[in-house]
């Protein structure tokens, strides 16, 4: 009985009765409110898969998502949590356009090297909260909220000086730095759709090998797992306490680039956070840090935040019962202690029998 | 020197103003970290407080309490925030949720169930601004003393004044009586105030959920006397920066009002040093950032050691070692 509640069937249980109880719970808020669930639900349901362009737009909402959630969850890994995905993200998506803006060369060099870009920003952002966290043991969470606010204030300024084109953002991006995928978003009735989706996909998979296949990913683990044995051991705790905060901090930056080179192809003044990076750690706990779990969250968050749009035509419901669903299902993620309580307890009375 | 003065006149009321709301949420998450829960969550309870405090206001000027609604505002925001703490009670201390992911968690709920509560009644993303706000007044007799009265008692709130009396009441509370002592205990080592006889859980608690009404407080009086309506955009931050006050305060009464005044300093230097002599050349952007890199060099300890309850971030177990 122990085994079960904590083997690997677990993980995927108690994701699903979170999601069923975030949506129950959505469900009862809609009735409370005088709104019928069912059509409330169905046009969420047709907002994602209605049409192609809808579709389209879910897995472009997705690709920052899963980077964020690739991002909270290594670092949760080695036993961090990076509150600072949303600060890293934005640093990421300004330096990667500010690559595409003021670079000129052939593609093959110019969109790795925007890429690439966004993804060191990230990293500088996320080795300050892992250099003080391995130095001077300064919690993680503070230093990286803190890093969250001089992100946008110093990127909305740097715009503000010296990158303004037009009303709030920065001119668009040279076309040899961009993502954009004319075919993709034909394919979808000219979403916003682009190549950064596939790149997505093969974070995950580069997220799995580097944990699961390498020396240093069992480190990176074994750190998470117990520090204490870990430096028994003979491991730098501090260097991969460092070493974990900048590679998340390499994720939430190309997820920026994603949004900067992608989705938008500018950079704005952005006058409150994206809420990406935060929505990541909904992503990660949802996704129990694996990737496959990771992929399968983002889509349901993006397909949730596409969906609320069609909801609000459709149906007539605001879209916060989104963001309110989001953050139940964290509760209900993060609150599995009752879950597997209630589930022993069960086991036991029919044992008892 | 009158230049100076002018000056001051200007910021030093402004800095007040501004800390106020940062120094009542600050108080409320000194009780829950004081008894070893961490609140990532003063931003939600904020967000809950300010749109109690315009609610409230709204429907008891609609009873027809004219200039005293705000007051009944403020105490509805309490309320609320008090009661939605309990998410994060429940969560972090009987289901032993991780903290700080429940406090994140909390903060994604209050914006959603509020905005979308303000679609479904107001039906577009903002209230309706009360009319009979707080105004800001000169405080009789002391506004008459030379150079401070027109620096701290001219054109102020008088909530300000009841948030330093407030200050003063919570330092007595926690430091100077038994219930003070043993929220302490629970925050630094639970298992022996456990051993004393101390209701470990039923401390942590009363810390969250006064933690909510402080909070609560703190985003209602934002509500009442600088904004004056409620949408998504009303408290972005002040949460957080009344989370860095505790910090950088060193999770003590006096401390956290102090970071919270000088952030309110902070602020006001940022939104008026455009217009000041010396300092227009100084771009805005440093003003802004300043709390928070202050925060994180306190935490590393190059403004003195910020040392955070022992206890903090753990749930406690009755019978665990």
């Amino acid at each position: 009985m122990i085994n079960m509640l904590k083997g690997r069937a677990f993980n995927i249980v108690i994701p699903i009765i979170a999601i069923l109880f975030g949506f129950l719970a959505g469900a009862l808020i809609m009735l409370l409110s005088g709104n019928n669930p069912i059509t409330g639900y169905g046009a969420l349901i047709s907002g994602i898969f209605g049409e192609p362009y809808d579709f389209g737009e879910t897995l472009q909402r997705m690709t920052p998502l899963i980077f964020s959630g690739l991002a909270v969850a290594f670092a949760f890994r080695t036993g961090l949590l990076n509150i600072g995905v949303e600060g890293q993200l934005i640093v990421g998506w300004f330096t990667s356009v500010y690559v595409g803006l003021a670079i000129e060369a052939p593609m093959v060099i110019h969109l790795p090297l925007a890429i690439g870009a966004g993804a060191v920003a990230g990293a500088l952002w996320g080795f300050v909260p892992g250099y003080l966290k391995a130095r001077f043991q300064v919690h993680e969470v503070i230093v990286t909220i803190m890093m969250n606010y001089i992100a946008i204030h110093v990127t909305n300024s740097l715009i503000r000086m010296y990158l303004l084109d037009s009303g709030q953002r920065t001119g668009f991006i040279n076309s040899s730095a961009s993502l954009e995928s004319p075919f993709l978003s034909e394919l979808t009735q000219f979403s916003r759709l682009h190549w950064g989706f596939f790149i997505a996909a093969a974070a995950c998979v580069i997220m799995w090998f580097i944990l699961w296949k390498t020396r240093k990913g069992f480190e990176l683990r074994s750190v998470g797992y117990n520090k204490n044995a870990s430096l028994y051991s003979g491991m730098n705790v501090n260097a991969n306490i460092v070493l974990s905060m900048v590679v998340s901090g390499a994720f939430a930056g190309a997820g920026g680039a994603m949004v900067g080179l992608g989705t938008y192809q500018y950079a704005n003044i952005l006058p409150s956070f994206t809420n990406i990076g935060f929505d990541g750690i909904a992503v990660a706990l949802l996704g129990a840090s694996t990737s496959v779990g990771i992929f399968l969250a983002a889509f349901l968050f993006g397909g949730l935040q596409q969906g609320a749009n069609m909801m609000q035509a459709q149906a007539g419901v605001a879209p916060e019962l989104v963001e309110i669903i989001i953050a139940l299902i964290i509760f209900f993620v993060a609150s599995s202690y009752i879950i597997r309580w209630a589930f022993a307890r069960m086991q036991s009375r029919k044992e008892e029998k | 020197m009158d230049v100076v003065l002018q000056i001051l006149y200007i910021i030093v009321p402004a800095a007040l103003i501004a800390g106020t709301p940062l120094m009542l949420t600050a108080m409320g998450g000194l009780f829950s970290e004081r008894s070893g829960v961490v609140n990532i969550g003063l931003e939600g309870l904020m967000i809950m407080g300010a749109f109690g405090g315009i609610i409230g206001t709204l429907m008891f000027e609609g009873f027809g309490f004219g200039a005293a609604s705000p007051w009944f505002g403020i105490l509805f925001g309490i309320l609320l925030g008090a009661i939605f703490s309990l998410f994060h009670a429940v969560a972090s201390i009987s289901f032993r949720a991780d903290q700080i992911v429940s406090g994140v968690a909390l903060n994604f709920l209050a914006l959603g169930l509020t905005v979308f509560i303000v679609r479904e009644i107001f039906d577009r993303g903002q209230t309706d601004t009360i009319s009979s706000r707080l105004f800001r007044t000169n405080i009789p007799l002391l506004s008459d003393i030379p150079v401070l009265g027109p620096m701290l008692f001219s054109r102020v709130y008088v909530t300000t004044y009841i948030a330093l009396l407030i200050v003063v009441l919570v330092w007595y509370v926690v430091f100077k009586t038994p219930f003070g002592l043993r929220l302490r205990a629970v925050g630094e080592h639970p298992m022996a105030a456990d051993t004393m006889g101390i209701k470990v859980q039923r401390m942590r608690y009363i810390g969250v959920l006064l933690s909510g009404a402080f909070a609560g407080a703190g985003g209602s009086v934002y509500a009442v006397t600088i904004a004056g309506n409620f949408a998504s955009g009303t408290i972005v931050g002040q949460g957080f920066m009344a989370l860095a006050a505790l910090i950088f305060g060193k999770w003590t009464p006096f401390g956290a009002m102090g970071a919270a005044i000088f952030f309110g300093f902070a602020m006001a230097l940022s939104t008026s040093a455009q217009q000041l002599p010396g300092l227009q050349n100084i771009p805005q952007v440093y003003f802004l950032i300043l709390p928070y890199v202050l925060t994180i060099l306190a935490l590393a300890g190059f403004v003195g050691k910020a040392e955070p309850p022992k206890a903090l971030n753990q749930p406690y177990t009755k019978g665990s070692r």
